[in-house]
Order: structure tokens, then C-alpha cells, then sequence
């Protein structure tokens, strides 16, 4: 860029484009989904690339959930708790199979589905999903981030 | 060797076993003098379980005992019958880990163990009603503890 010249955006996709990012994950790992999760986030294919490298161990300080693994309903009261305590803007990641509809174990103890229990943004199918699966729905989540609209309005 | 002493003098049924493990059949007041036998020999409790044989005439439950003799080198299954409501005695203080293999018998089949120190759910939350494993508690039937935003299935 020349000396002089200048871009025009729009606040909201500059707010858009900041938020996609700086994505600060909370992994909620239960089950074996966790292995393919650690594959992802370390070198070989590097979440960080897609400014998702810092991993936050409370949700106080994340902006996106990561449910990895089977929820149980022991569980749930947990999951939403933690889901309640991450400040907005949250988004929420259903990791394989079992966070979409319970998978394999269609009974009495697994939630069927964590969408029963808190409102999800991206579905990542797969038992357990390659780390490929997992970048690209990093990538649709990114895409999503961009698009939202923000709320200017004070009154609510 | 120990079985053949211990086959007679608890009068103990042998069992069908189709894996090789020696398995008898011993009556429910006879398992406490039985277990502080074999605890001698046998160093090991591996597990404790039970199986629902709902419909079947006689006796609804049977406990399963399996046991590990490292001194022997040999494996020991022992079953026991219970029907609904009959209590079994604990075997906590025989060997330490019955006390939570104990506590996932009574959650899952709702089988008392009279003695026991600490006889609650080890594995599903408090409030919840009935035992999973039974035959008769309905398989896809769960207890939320929490409201749900939907219905878990149609």
C-alpha cells in the first residue's frame, strides 16, 4: 500500500475479522475424542495457524466450547455450568459423534445429544473425527464469527 | 490342593464353564465362611457382578465372584443365587476392593450387602430412581437432572 492510500471496512467485519482470530478454546475432553483433539492442537497440523493456539483451562477467559466426547447425564449439570460461566461472545463445538446425538450409546445414561442441553454453533461429525474434519469446522466457526451481526443497540 | 477341600467341605455345585475357569455354585448363607476360607488362598478379588435372569422361576439374581490365587496360579469363579429382595454379606473386610465393586452391584442391580460400610451409588447420581442393569428398567429410559432445552428423542 502507497503511502496516502487507504481501505473502508465496516466496524462489524472489523470486529468479525478480530474475534475469528483470537479464538480462545475451553476443551471439555471426557472421552476418547480427546486423543484426536490433542492431534489437532499440536504441531503436525497446529491449530495455531488458525489463531486457536491458546488453549484457556477456564472458560472465564475462553470464547469457544469445545465438547469432546460422550456427556453423560451425571454430567450435564456441569457442562452447562461451564457453558453459563464463559462470557459473551461463546460459541460452542460439538466434537464427534457422541456430543451430537449420544453415537453409539443410545441408553439411559448418555445425553442424547448436547444440543439438549446448551445451544451448539458447529457439528463435527466422525467417531472420532480426523484432525482434517476438525480444521475445517474451525474454519466454518471462523466463517461464522465473520459473518455475525453485532447487536449496537443499548436498549435491549 | 484347595478346591477339592473347600468342594466338600462348603458342599459346593459345580457349575458349567466354558472358558476353563473352575465355577461352583454356593448357597447364600454358606458365603461368608466360604470367602474367609478361600480369602487364604485366594489374594485376589477381581470382581464382583451379577446377572438379571428375569422370568426365570426359582431365584431372579445371580452374584458372580471371581477370584485370582497368585500362590496357586489358578482363577476361581463362584456364583451365588439371590432372589428379589434377599440380602448378601459384605466382603469389604475380606478384601478392600469389594467395598466399591460392592457399591456398583448394589447401584446397577439393587442388591444389598448387609455389613457394608458405605452402601451408595458409585457410578449414577443420588436422585436417581431404579437399577439400570435389572432387566425390567427400561433401556432408553433417563433421568435429566437438569431441565433440557428439547426432548431427547421422539
Amino acid at each position: 500500500m502507497k503511502e496516502g492510500n487507504f481501505i473502508t471496512t465496516t466496524l462489524e467485519s472489523l470486529i468479525g475479522w478480530a474475534r475469528k482470530y483470537s479464538i480462545f478454546q475451553y476443551p471439555f475432553v471426557t472421552a476418547c475424542c480427546g486423543m484426536e483433539y490433542m492431534a489437532t492442537a499440536a504441531s503436525h497440523f497446529d491449530i495455531d495457524r488458525f489463531g486457536a493456539g491458546l488453549t484457556r483451562f477456564t472458560p472465564r477467559q475462553a470464547d469457544v466450547l469445545f465438547v469432546v466426547g460422550t456427556i453423560s447425564h451425571k454430567l450435564a449439570p456441569v457442562l452447562r455450568k461451564v457453558y453459563e460461566q464463559m462470557t459473551e461472545p461463546k460459541w460452542v463445538v460439538a466434537f464427534g459423534t457422541c456430543t451430537i446425538t449420544g453415537g453409539l450409546y443410545d441408553n439411559y445414561a448418555a445425553v442424547q445429544g448436547i444440543d439438549a442441553i446448551i445451544p451448539v454453533d458447529i457439528y463435527i461429525p466422525g467417531c472420532p473425527p480426523r484432525p482434517e474434519t476438525v480444521l475445517d469446522a474451525l474454519m466454518k466457526l471462523q466463517e461464522k464469527i465473520q459473518r455475525e451481526k453485532q447487536k449496537w443497540s443499548l436498549r435491549k | 490342593m484347595v478346591l477339592e477341600e473347600v468342594e466338600k467341605e462348603f458342599s459346593l455345585r459345580r457349575a458349567e464353564s466354558i472358558d476353563g475357569i473352575p465355577t461352583f455354585y454356593c448357597h447364600r448363607e454358606l458365603v461368608l465362611p466360604l470367602m474367609e476360607r478361600l480369602k487364604r488362598d485366594f489374594e485376589v478379588l477381581l470382581d464382583i457382578t451379577a446377572v438379571d435372569y428375569l422370568g426365570r422361576k426359582e431365584k431372579r439374581f445371580e452374584l458372580v465372584y471371581h477370584l485370582l490365587s497368585l500362590s496357586e496360579k489358578m482363577r476361581l469363579r463362584i456364583k451365588v443365587e439371590l432372589g428379589e429382595g434377599e440380602k448378601i454379606p459384605t466382603l469389604s473386610f475380606l478384601w478392600k476392593n469389594a467395598n466399591w465393586l460392592e457399591r456398583e452391584v448394589y447401584d446397577m442391580f439393587g442388591i444389598e450387602f448387609q455389613g457394608h460400610p458405605d452402601l451408595r451409588r458409585i457410578l449414577l447420581y443420588p436422585e436417581f430412581k431404579g437399577h439400570p442393569l435389572r432387566k425390567d428398567y427400561p433401556l432408553k429410559k433417563s433421568q435429566p437432572r437438569i431441565k433440557l432445552l428439547r426432548p431427547e428423542r421422539e
